[in-house]
């Protein structure tokens, strides 16, 4: 068996792998380093949530640190891709990429295309994402469907230590711009990796759980509160197919109808705001593709159309809950066409 | 359990990791008559699905596990005994199976320990088991790894120290193959049987890793004690080329599936997780080269380049050798064991490439049978 390792040190080692084989791999973010008045050598904190600690010695002048000015640092960083490095950087929160969208949506994922296919952009921007933290709206929120929109950019949501790694392997390795998904709620969360290095393809889900009355279809954190509700409804005889999207775009539109071919029912999962979503696109492509299959409505559970609040009670309710994908399962269950 | 009349069918361990077993469905029914070898139950573990044949005979008087539930490793899962059993002492007995299954998996963790062995550089993983008696090496094939023997390293460890390794190239082993030559992977047997300090030992390879252990063999005759080939690689031209190179480039679930199934006579034994697992060893660094260049080792267009036939004969004289084939299989075709020299053969009907998979109890019966006439 290979050994267990959590998700936070997963990501480090997929970085630390690829450093060591690609001398053109660097890592650009915040609080790298650290350390009021000093360098911060010392006591590189290895960002805000320390997933790159060690880094910053081991590869020395390879993890810089820099300003807090993401619109400069997103944009050097596309532009050292363009020019031959392949450059990780992080942007602490997703909540603040607002201020490099132009370098994201109108520059990284248009080269490719406006370049005749001879340009290459192979940057990939590490961001965490979710709520749960009490961190109130500005930090909490799971902005992944703003980026799946947008054609020439990948986009990656990982739910397991051994997906973190690979899938961040893969996306250090492609050639186009990578957003590369981190739930906070999962860095702590251990699992089985190989110590070898090794790639997830993207656009290829997995089916974490086989069942045949319902599929859940889901992605990163909500993964794993889809399982506790499986386990659950499995107590009652209900049957789920949990299937984790892994990746949002490309997306493995074959895996999903498959398994809604089998079951006949539908239920989406997704910590974001329904409208525009993940979860709204993956019921609309049951909706047109699978029509025949299905024995009851499409259901989206997902947070309320709301910023995430600041208060602990309203936050937990915000949230997903494994009980509301129980609902919902049974709702479809249940359904007889009244 | 008091009357001894009353024979247990218990939940097999398949493979050193297994703990739980899932009971998907009962082929036998409650007042039918049993004899030994008649399948009983499909059972799944988190590695495969598989099939319980009846280890005893008699009337199967209750079914204990019910489908879709889990149970430990030994849990009892039925009970076979005579009509002259009384239903109160079966009651009793079944009573006694159901708290164990209720009670779950004990909590300590039986995983084996991987150790590994340095051989010319290369880092070569092997897993034991068993405390006493002959050394056994299990030789793996092409694409597979040494969870591939899960159905019979710990019914071997019963009477042997039964050892499993990875081929270079293969599951945590160095991935690094060299010229991809079978002298390479003689080299990683042979340095296990030193690392574990074995001057002799009884060597079992399926498909590449039976050319392997034929070669390894040829090598060093005086330190292998028998030889069991199970649908070994170089007994003729005819292979299965369409399946090596599928497999050495199949890059998902989907290319790889139905590739797989062309291993089994019944391709119901391929589980998600199986797929899942090949696909995870495939997307190491380094896997794919090494599958690419045991290729060439395997293939001479879409004829087979090995030639284990000589090296069989050399020392078929002085060493027991046993081969095993399944006259379904898919990959390597069964009429080659009849060029085995000196071989005593076991040709198991209606079995695909995978015998220790497919039929374990006689694949074991086989092994078994071989150290014995050592």
């Amino acid at each position: 068996m290979p050994r267990t390792i959590t998700f936070r040190e997963a990501i480090n080692e997929a970085l630390a792998q690829e450093m060591e084989r690609d001398e053109s791999v660097i890592i650009m973010g915040e609080d790298n380093a650290g350390g009021e008045g000093s360098p911060g050598e010392m006591d590189a904190w290895g960002g805000v949530l320390g997933v790159t600690k060690g880094l910053y010695h081991r590869f020395p002048g390879r993890v810089l640190d820099t300003p807090i000015s993401e619109s400069a640092f997103i944009g050097a960083a596309i532009g050292a891709a363009t020019a031959g490095m392949r450059p990780v950087a992080e942007l602490m929160f997703v909540d603040f990429m607002g201020v490099c969208f132009d370098q994201i949506f109108n520059q990284a994922a248009k080269f490719r295309y406006m370049f005749g296919g001879k340009a290459v952009t192979p940057v990939v921007v590490r961001t965490m994402y979710g709520a749960g933290l009490r961190a109130a709206a500005q930090h909490s929120q799971c902005l992944y469907s703003l980026f799946t929109h947008i054609p020439g950019l990948k986009v990656v949501v990982p739910a397991t230590p051994y997906d973190a790694k690979g899938l961040l392997t893969q996306a250090i390795r492609d050639d186009d711009p990578v957003m590369f998904f981190e739930h906070k709620a999962l860095y702590d969360m251990a699992g089985p990796v190989p110590e070898e290095g090794y790639t997830v393809p993207f656009g290829e889900a997995n089916v974490v759980r086989e069942g045949g009355d319902v599929t859940i279809v889901t992605l990163g954190r909500m993964v794993h509160t889809s399982l506790e509700a499986a386990q659950r409804l499995a107590g009652e005889g209900v049957q789920c197919e949990v299937v984790d999207l892994r990746t949002t775009s490309p997306l493995d539109e074959d895996t999903v109808l498959e398994s809604v071919e089998g079951t006949g029912r539908a239920v989406v999962v997704d910590e974001a705001h329904p409208r525009c979503s993940v979860a709204a696109d993956i019921s609309a492509l049951i909706a047109r593709q699978a029509f025949g299959a299905l024995r009851a409505p499409i259901e989206m559970v997902t947070a309320p159309h709301t910023p995430v609040p600041f208060s602990n009670t309203l936050e937990d309710l915000y949230i997903p809950d494994a009980q509301r994908i129980v609902n919902a399962v049974k709702a479809v269950t249940e359904w007889t066409g009244d | 359990m008091t009357d001894e009349r009353i024979v247990a069918v218990t939940m097999p361990k398949w493979g050193l990791s297994m703990r739980l077993g899932k009971i998907t469905g009962w082929i036998a029914a409650e007042g039918d008559d049993v004899s030994v070898g008649d399948e009983l139950a499909d059972i799944e573990t988190d590695k495969i699905a598989g099939t319980l044949e009846a280890a005893g005979a008699g009337t199967l008087r209750r079914i204990i596990a019910r489908v879709g539930e889990e149970v430990p490793v030994s849990g009892t899962i039925a009970l076979i005994a005579p009509a002259e059993v009384s239903d109160d002492a079966l009651d009793a007995a079944a009573r006694e199976a159901r708290e164990v299954i209720e009670a779950g998996v004990p909590a300590a963790g039986g995983e084996p320990t991987v150790e590994t062995a340095d051989v010319g550089g290369r880092k070569v993983s092997y897993v034991g088991a068993g405390e006493d008696g002959d050394v056994v090496l299990l030789v793996h094939g092409y694409g597979g790894d040494r969870n591939s023997w899960l159905f019979l390293q710990e019914p071997l460890a019963a009477r042997h120290r039964v050892y499993a390794l990875d081929l270079p190239g293969h599951g945590t082993s160095t991935k690094d193959v060299g010229d991809g030559s079978v002298g390479i992977l003689a080299d990683a047997i042979l340095g296990v049987l030193d690392a574990i300090g074995a001057e002799r030992a009884h060597l079992v390879g399926h498909s590449l890793g039976g050319a392997a252990a034929a070669a390894a063999t040829a090598r060093d005759p005086r330190r292998i004690s028998s030889l069991t080939l199970i649908a070994p690689a170089g007994f003729g031209p005819e292979i299965n080329a369409g399946y090596l190179r599928g497999f050495a480039g199949a890059q998902a679930r989907r290319e790889l599936k139905p590739l797989i199934g062309q291993l089994f006579a019944d391709e119901s034994l391929v589980t998600r997780k199986l797929i899942e697992d090949l696909l995870a060893y495939k997307r190491l660094d380094g896997a794919s080269a090494a599958l690419h260049a045991l290729l060439g080792t395997l293939l001479d267009g879409d004829t087979q380049r090995l030639d284990s036939a000589a090296a069989v004969a050399a020392i078929a004289g002085a060493v027991p050798v046993t081969v095993v084939w399944g006259t379904a299989d898919r990959i390597l075709p069964a009429a080659q064991a009849g060029s085995v020299a000196g071989a005593v053969r076991h040709l198991l009907d209606g079995a695909g490439h995978m015998p220790h998979m497919e039929r374990p109890a006689e694949v074991q019966a086989a092994i078994e049978q071989t150290i014995a006439r050592a």
